[in-house]
């Protein structure tokens, strides 16, 4: 399926023919696909896909095989350093295991964005953290060191640290995973007020559906290397596409094998030919 | 017979390491110049490595001096010339064992502690995110303890040194007895600071450089589990330890 939909005139990604083997595994064997500016665009997929990969590709943080990527009409695969750089400070990245920095509190980890690459006043910095801090409900955590805060909570100051520079694109990785129904809520309201308000193009790699329905404008399903499936939430969960309707009904049986290749089970346990 | 036939191939890894380990130490030099904006990091790393190196420093120092002295007295004494016991010592220590000893210790202390915060870092994806928030963690984390390293080894051989004469002076003139005068009159008349002190200053400039670089190679290139971090740390003391004692072959072959 061919993922570059007609009716996407302003793309902030385009993908062209992306191939990438890792480990002589094919993660990518020719995706192509567009993710348009100023909405909210799900890539969803089993694990090891490559949802992260593709992300890591689209930052220009691995090299593909073969294939173009384009965001923002820079062309990462063929960027320098210091086009890469100056792309990705139009960029918030959502980390999947939050990577906050370990020697820095809270509040000096959303700032560290700000204090690198702008000369604000630290008055103006202070208000600009504890307005993060605030939207995602840590404003009165922000002297706390990282080591100190639970897992949903690092999520939320990296959330917080992703957009403390409103970016033109944020990738969230993960952003749902220990979050509790109350955080959870509250992060999906910040998602869609982020894009609302200040049209900031989101792209969100989650495996929560009922999360993403709620959001997303759009839904990339990744499979076998190829986008298995491409649309809005709602006509893709009545799909009745094989990969659509095993992904979207949480089924075992179908086109992704819920087990890993294996011998044979009985054999391996030593009961061939046992008595039933 | 594996051994051997394992040989070549560890060869060629190794070669290949020191072939990345150059690339690595050619990105730090070209991002020492980005990493004068971060003064206060390396201020920080300065501290850590060297500052708080300072008790393993003056206690090892101490010790081996107040060995270096028993030695060289009792030795010394056998051919008449006890006397000569602090310029010998003094000699040993500018000459070789300050520097060397000091980059032993400091890869031990300081090497390991940058290998495992290094590695730790790559680990948990910290250095990814300066990446991704445009920041060049060689420039913010390697560079710094780089430079760190380099200006703090010299600093610290000179502790070294100091502690060692003086675990000398206790053992020689307040324990066996030899003269005060004669102990720092010898010392100095036979010293020759371009020689001696300032030859023994390049030797640690170099052993710095080499050291943080091992150590950050080996954090920065970790496999980002437990035993990759774990492996590494390990990898920086022995390789370190080799390359000390390697260059101070080297150096003193061209310096003498």
């Amino acid at each position: 399926m061919n993922a570059t939909s007609a009716n996407v005139n302003d793309a902030v990604i385009r993908v062209r023919g992306l191939r990438t083997v890792l480990n002589a595994k094919t993660i990518f064997d020719g995706v192509d696909l567009d993710i348009p500016r100023g909405r909210i665009t799900a890539i969803m997929g089993p694990s090891g896909t490559g949802k992260t990969t593709l992300m890591r590709h689209i930052t220009g943080q691995l090299a593909p095989d073969a294939g173009d990527i384009t965001v923002d009409g820079t062309d990462v695969t063929r960027a320098d350093r210091p086009a890469l750089f100056a792309l990705r400070e139009k960029i918030g990245y959502l980390f999947q295991n939050s990577a906050l920095l370990t020697d820095f509190s809270v509040f000096e980890n959303v700032a560290f964005p700000l204090r690198q690459h702008l000369k604000l006043p630290e008055e103006l910095v202070r208000n600009i953290v504890l307005t993060k801090l605030q939207a995602v409900g840590l404003r009165g955590a922000a002297d706390l060191m990282p080591s100190e805060l639970s897992g949903g909570m690092m999520r939320r100051v990296a959330l917080a640290r992703a957009i403390v520079r409103d970016p033109m694109l944020i990738i969230y990785d993960e952003p749902f995973v220990g979050l509790d129904p109350i955080a959870l809520n509250q992060i999906l309201k910040l998602i869609r007020t982020l894009n609302q308000t200040l049209g900031i193009t989101s792209i969100l790699v989650a495996h929560e559906l009922a999360a993403v329905r709620q959001v997303a404008s759009e839904i990339f399903l990744i499979a076998a290397g190829k986008i298995a499936a491409h649309g809005d939430p709602a006509t893709l969960g009545r799909g009745e596409e094989p990969w659509t309707k095993q992904f979207f009904a949480g089924e075992a049986d179908g086109p992704v094998p819920f087990h890993y290749p294996a011998p044979d089970y009985a054999a391996q346990l030593g009961l061939e030919g046992a008595a039933p | 017979m594996n051994a051997v036939r394992r040989t070549p191939a560890m060869a060629a890894d190794a070669l290949a390491q020191v072939g990345a380990c150059g690339v690595f130490l050619v990105q730090i030099l070209r991002a020492v110049p980005r990493s004068l904006r971060y003064v206060r990091e390396t201020v920080r790393q300065i501290y850590f490595v060297g500052a708080m190196s300072l008790v393993i420093i003056m206690t090892c120092g101490m010790f081996v001096g107040a060995v270096l002295g028993l030695q060289l007295y009792d030795v010394l004494s056998r051919f008449g010339s006890a006397a000569m016991s602090g310029t010998v010592v003094a000699l040993a220590l500018y000459r070789e064992l300050g520097p060397v000893v000091t980059a032993l210790l400091f890869a031990g202390r300081a090497g390991t502690s940058i290998t495992a915060e290094v590695g730790l870092m790559r680990a948990t994806d910290q250095l990814d995110a300066m990446e991704m928030m445009a920041v060049d963690p060689l420039a913010y984390v390697v560079a710094p303890r780089f430079l760190a390293g380099v200006i703090t080894m010299p600093l610290l051989a000179c502790v070294f040194n100091a502690l060692a004469i003086l675990g000398a002076h206790v053992v020689t003139v307040s324990w066996l007895g030899l003269d005060n005068g004669t102990f720092w009159s010898n010392m100095t008349a036979s010293v020759d600071v371009w020689t001696d002190v300032i030859n023994g200053v390049w030797k640690s400039l170099a052993f710095g450089a080499v050291c943080t670089l091992i150590a950050t190679f080996q954090g920065y290139t970790a496999p980002p589990t437990s035993e990759g971090v774990a492996y590494a740390t390990t990898r920086t003391v022995v390789f370190s330890s080799i390359a000390t004692l390697a260059i101070d072959f080297v150096m003193t072959a061209f310096l003498m």
